[in-house]
Parts: C-alpha cells; sequence; structure tokens
C-alpha cells in the first residue's frame, strides 16, 4: 500500500530523522549542501509520508504521483527522503556523493531508481513537471505532479515560461513547492537579485498562490489539502523556511548553503538534535535492506 | 564491398543530376510525424511558434489532441518533452535549428540527454536554408554540439524520402535523437525504398579511387562532383553518411582501406562537424589524406541558398578541387 497513515506527531519526528540522516550523510561525505536540504526536511517529510502516492516497491506504477526537485543541489534531503521511505537502503546514505556509492552530487536517474528525472541546472524542473502534468492528464491518469523548486531558482527567466505554459493549459493536477529560504549561494535573495513581490509574480501568472510556514508540519499537511482542491490552475506553495533550519549556527546564515558540516561540527548538530553523529552513523549502517525504515516510537 | 557488411545498400536509381526533382526535407519530416500518427499514438508533437515553418501543421492537422504549441519558449519546450517523456510518450519537438541545438543546449544537455529521454528534436531551417534571414537563423553547429554530447543521436538526412523515413525510425529508438532539415525545396537523391538505418551509412556511388563522404544536401553537390570526376577517369564512392553520431565506422575505415582519400562534405562549420568526426575515425583505423568541405569558421549572411553556398564554399565545384587536392597527396604519398 503506498500511502502510509501517520500521525502529525509521527511526521514531525519522521522530519527530525530526516534532518539527522541530512548531518551524518553529510559528514561523512565530507562535500554537499548543508542549508537548503535542512530548510526542505519538513514540506519533504509531509510529501513523501504523507502527501504521495508512492511505492518505492513498484517504481513504474502508473498510479503513483510524480514528484521532481527542480533544485538538484538539495539531494541530501532528496536521498534522505528516499532512504526513509524505503527506496534504497539507509545504509547507502553514507557513499553520497563517493564514486563508489549510486548517489550522485545532483539527482541522477539512471544512478537512482526513483528519480524520475535528473535534474541540477537550476531553473528547468518546473517545465519538467509541466510535461508529466501534461501526459498524465492526457493518459487521463488520476495522478498529481510535485515540483520543488528554490527561492533563488526564481531568478531564471525559464521558470517563468513554465508558469506561463501551466496557467494556459489549466494543469491543476500540478503543484509546485518553493523552498522559500531567502538565501541563496551569494548572500540574501532580496540582495543578489530580488524576487519579491514572489506571491504577486505567481498571482499574476494565474497560479493558485498558498503561503505557509514551512516548517509547521500541520499548517503544511492543509496547504496540500488546498492545492489539491484548486481547480483549474496549478498551486504552488510559497514555504517560508529558514536555511539550516535546526541546527543553531546554521540557521539563516547563507554560508551553509553549499559546505557540510566538519565532523565536529556535524557531532554538535546531532546533539542539538538529540543523538551523536556515531549514533544515527550506527543507525544508518543498521539499516541495509530496502524498507520503509523503522520510525521513532509514537509516544516516546 | 566486404562481406562483413551485407546491408550495405546500393543506390536504388541512379539520381538524375542534371534536373533532379525537388524537394523540402522540411516537408519530409511533417509526413513523417504523419505516418507515426497514425502508426502509434504515444507520438506528441510540440512545436515554439513555427507551425508553418517546420510543417508540424501536417500532424496538427490530423491529431490535434496530440499537438501541443508552447509558444516562443525553446528552453521550456525541451524540458516539457522531457516530462512527457518520462510518463510515456513519444515527444517530437521542433524549432529551427539554431534555437534547437544553441538557445536550449543545456537543457537539452542535462535534462533530455543525461536522463536519456526518448526526447525527438526537429531542427528545421538547418545549415543555411534560411537564406535571406541570415546569420542568426542560420544553423552550421548543431552537429557540434550535439555530437558532443553522450547519449544523443545526430542524423542529418539527405533529402525529403531520408527526413521522412529518419523522422519515422526516430520513434522506434529509445534515446534521444536530433533530426536536422532544411527550409528550400533540395534534390531528391533516395526513394521511399531506399533503405534507412540510423547509424548504418548508405554507400550512393561505387568507387575506389576516392570516397566523397557526405550529409544533407552535401550528398548531391557529392554526386555532382563524382560524376564529373569520372569524366577525369576517377572513380569517387560517395558515401551519404545521414547519421552523425553514432558514426558508421566500419563504411569510415572502408572507405579509408580502399579509396586511399577521403573527401568530406557538409553545410555545416569545419570545426566539429562531419569531417571531424570522420577524420577521428581515419586516424584511428587508416590514416589517409582528407580534405574538409565546410563552412570555414564564419557566420552566414542573407542571401539564396545556393549563392551562399558557393561563397561559402561548399557547392560541387569546390568538392570537386577538394577531390583534386586529396588525390594529388594521396599519389605522393
Amino acid at each position: 500500500m503506498p500511502r502510509l497513515d501517520m500521525t502529525l506527531q509521527e511526521l514531525k519526528e519522521r522530519a527530525l530523522f530526516v534532518r539527522r540522516d541530512i548531518i551524518a550523510l553529510l559528514a561523512r561525505s565530507q562535500t554537499g549542501h548543508s542549508g537548503g536540504p535542512l530548510s526542505s526536511a519538513d514540506f519533504g517529510t509531509v510529501l513523501f509520508f504523507h502527501e504521495m502516492n508512492v511505492n518505492p516497491g513498484r517504481l513504474d506504477d502508473p498510479s503513483r504521483d510524480m514528484w521532481h526537485f527542480s533544485i538538484g543541489h538539495v539531494t541530501p534531503v532528496i536521498y534522505s527522503l528516499m532512504g526513509e521511505r524505503g527506496y534504497f537502503p539507509l545504509v547507502d546514505l553514507l557513499q553520497f556523493r563517493q564514486f563508489k556509492g549510486h548517489l550522485q552530487g545532483h539527482p541522477s536517474k539512471h544512478d537512482t531508481p526513483g528519480i524520475e528525472v535528473s535534474s541540477g541546472s537550476l531553473g528547468q524542473g518546473l517545465s519538467v513537471s509541466c510535461g508529466m502534468a501534461l501526459g498524465s492528464r492526457m493518459d487521463r491518469v488520476d495522478r498529481r505532479i510535485y515540483c520543488v523548486m528554490g527561492d533563488g531558482e526564481q531568478q531564471e527567466g525559464q521558470i517563468w515560461e513554465a508558469a506561463m505554459f501551466a496557467a494556459h493549459y489549466k494543469l491543476d493536477n500540478l503543484c509546485g513547492i518553493i523552498d522559500y529560504n531567502r538565501k541563496q549561494i551569494d548572500g540574501d535573495v532580496q540582495d543578489v537579485m530580488g524576487i519579491a513581490p514572489l506571491a504577486d509574480k505567481w498571482r499574476g501568472f494565474n497560479w493558485h498562490v498558498i503561503e505557509v510556514d514551512g516548517h509547521d508540519v500541520a499548517a503544511l499537511l492543509q496547504a496540500f489539502e488546498q492545492a489539491r482542491a484548486a481547480k483549474g490552475k496549478p498551486s504552488v506553495i510559497l514555504a517560508h523556511t529558514v536555511m539550516g533550519k535546526g541546527v543553531s549556527f546554521m540557521e539563516d546564515d547563507y554560508k551553509w548553503h553549499g559546505i557540510p558540516p566538519s565532523r565536529d561540527q556535524a557531532d554538535q548538530a546531532l546533539r542539538e538534535m538529540g543523538t551523536t553523529l556515531d549514533e544515527w552513523t550506527e543507525r544508518l549502517e543498521r539499516f541495509t535492506r530496502q524498507e520503509v525504515a523503522p520510525g521513532p516510537r509514537p509516544t516516546s | 564491398m566486404t562481406g562483413a557488411t551485407p546491408a550495405a545498400p546500393k543506390a536504388p536509381q541512379a539520381p538524375s543530376l542534371g534536373k533532379p526533382e525537388m524537394k523540402r526535407t522540411r516537408e519530409g519530416f511533417g509526413h513523417g510525424l504523419v505516418d507515426l500518427g497514425e502508426r502509434r499514438s504515444d507520438v506528441i508533437v510540440l512545436v515554439g511558434d513555427l507551425s508553418g515553418s517546420t510543417n508540424v501543421t501536417f500532424f496538427a492537422e490530423k491529431f490535434p489532441d496530440r499537438f501541443i504549441q508552447v509558444g516562443v519558449a525553446e528552453q521550456n519546450m525541451m524540458c516539457i518533452a522531457a516530462g512527457l517523456a518520462a510518463t510515456g510518450k513519444i515527444p517530437f519537438l521542433s524549432t529551427y535549428g539554431a534555437f534547437a541545438s544553441c538557445r536550449s543546449a543545456d537543457q537539452m544537455r542535462v535534462t533530455v540527454a543525461y536522463t536519456d529521454l526518448p526526447v525527438k528534436i526537429g531542427g528545421a531551417h538547418g545549415g543555411i536554408s534560411v537564406g535571406p534571414d541570415g546569420a542568426t537563423h542560420q544553423a552550421m553547429e548543431e552537429i557540434a554540439i550535439v555530437r558532443s554530447i553522450p547519449n544523443m543521436k545526430m542524423i542529418v538526412p539527405c533529402d525529403y524520402w531520408e527526413t521522412r523515413k529518419a523522422t519515422v525510425a526516430a520513434a522506434d529508438d529509445p534515446h534521444p535523437n536530433y533530426i536536422r532539415f532544411g527550409r528550400e525545396p533540395v534534390p531528391v537523391v533516395t526513394g521511399p525504398e531506399t533503405p534507412f538505418t540510423i547509424g548504418k551509412a548508405n554507400v550512393v556511388r561505387e568507387g575506389d579511387d576516392l570516397a566523397i563522404i557526405a550529409c544533407g544536401v552535401m550528398v548531391y553537390e557529392a554526386l555532382v562532383a563524382a560524376q564529373e570526376l569520372e569524366s577525369r577517369g576517377v572513380r569517387a564512392r560517395v558515401v551519404n553518411m545521414h547519421t552523425i553520431k553514432p558514426i558508421d565506422t566500419d563504411a569510415i575505415a572502408r572507405a579509408a582501406r580502399e579509396c586511399g582519400a577521403i573527401v568530406t562534405a557538409e553545410e555545416h562549420q569545419v570545426n566539429g562537424g562531419l569531417g571531424g568526426a570522420v577524420a577521428e575515425v581515419v586516424v584511428q583505423s587508416h590514416p589517409v589524406p582528407m580534405e574538409l568541405v565546410a563552412v570555414h569558421d564564419r557566420f552566414g549572411r542573407s542571401g539564396k541558398q545556393d549563392e551562399l553556398m558557393a561563397a561559402f564554399g561548399i557547392k560541387a565545384p569546390d568538392v570537386l578541387r577538394a577531390a583534386e587536392r586529396a588525390l594529388a597527396r594521396k599519389r605522393a604519398r
């Protein structure tokens, strides 16, 4: 049964697991992005463990929802979500960005089964998702398409070509999510190249716009419900987030966009999250089978 | 011919070189799409506001539900095609080659080719066939760009029939393809029965003094040059290298070995084009003197296709001169 039935508390705790995975895999690889993956962890968890109908045991399940991260650089969160959800054994996370592993720096369909389309060059994913949405509608498949974008990515012109297309063809099976953490590699988005007023821009392109606290799991559940209910136009969720969310020394600091924590920093980060680097690495090493990783105790 | 390649086809009939039938290759693309539309329901056609120019209107009129207008947004179109392919469709997109190959090169590389999706790119108005529009719209870099990208196949049909067959053949290939065709009517040198297999060159004229390996409209120019060479006592083999990637290494190595000199002919920049692709095989198999007929590192300009080809040095007389140079070098060895 693809869809899981998780409580709010279980979702929150799973999001914490995903954050721990992100830190542990970055500590091992010593290469990769920290900030965006942590800001995406909560809505990512809601997507993978509640909202989406996915079937890691049967990747070509014709009834599956399709997801696509246009921001390919947030692979730490993508892979953590995939591992936790059972696309591959969690232990594989420890080979992130390694030559021997199957987890490329940016998502690669042929290296990592479950990735629908490879990504990594910014600005292209919403167009890809438009194609998925249109193709699904042509086949009369009752499927939703989820496309995760970055806020800095909104500076890419192709995003707006796709925005125009989706509205023109009334792709209401398409849901965009923007990780609006207000930071990009070179600094604050508003200083690098302002994108405000972002909600108005999307409304102007005739999309159904939903703004939400991207770390409030209950609110996120409602936001996705609202997007599902919107008919005749595509929806976009502006998830207001904090870069590096969950790690005190990373939060809201653009310098953490593209670098990993040192092992000591990772251990400190994991202690803030109630575990240690050794303990969490050992947890990952225990899961050598492809399965939905056992979650936290509901009442713990 | 060696026995190793029994499928190597002969020319079905000697094309009339003096006054050949003229037909547009883009019509071959348009008719090929209709052939496909009738045969399979998974073929989708996308266009970037150039329906008439690319002749996809033929398809749009018969299969409106499978025709997608994207507007002037080539990068978007490339990636929408990728998304459609991810849902099991065989999308054909079409715009001018200048834009398909350059404007959306990143999208072709990362989204389409890296994912290895069966997106079919119809590069219309390839080469200098869009003459009067000038340099911006003339496409002379597509071969270099496309053949440098892993997983991509690059097809440059020589005439109407071959474009039609290449279009149909592309749909059966589960990988991304780029098909380059032109605007103006060009001589018909193949027929409906001429075999066409992606990656398998056709010998359209036999000979073993020299080989002319050509693609696109230059196949005709090569045949004209070969006819003149015959009157000078030189038997020139003409190879229609309609697929630049994967290139037919056997046909090239055989031409080098059996003819001892090679001329390549293409309506494309000399850098990274057919000539380079052939040379890569020749130097690694059987090095022989080679001459490259191509556009030499310059932009186009407005004019008629014929006068531009003459100005850029890619008409039959240029092929002939290149052949004489190659033969002289062969004799001097």
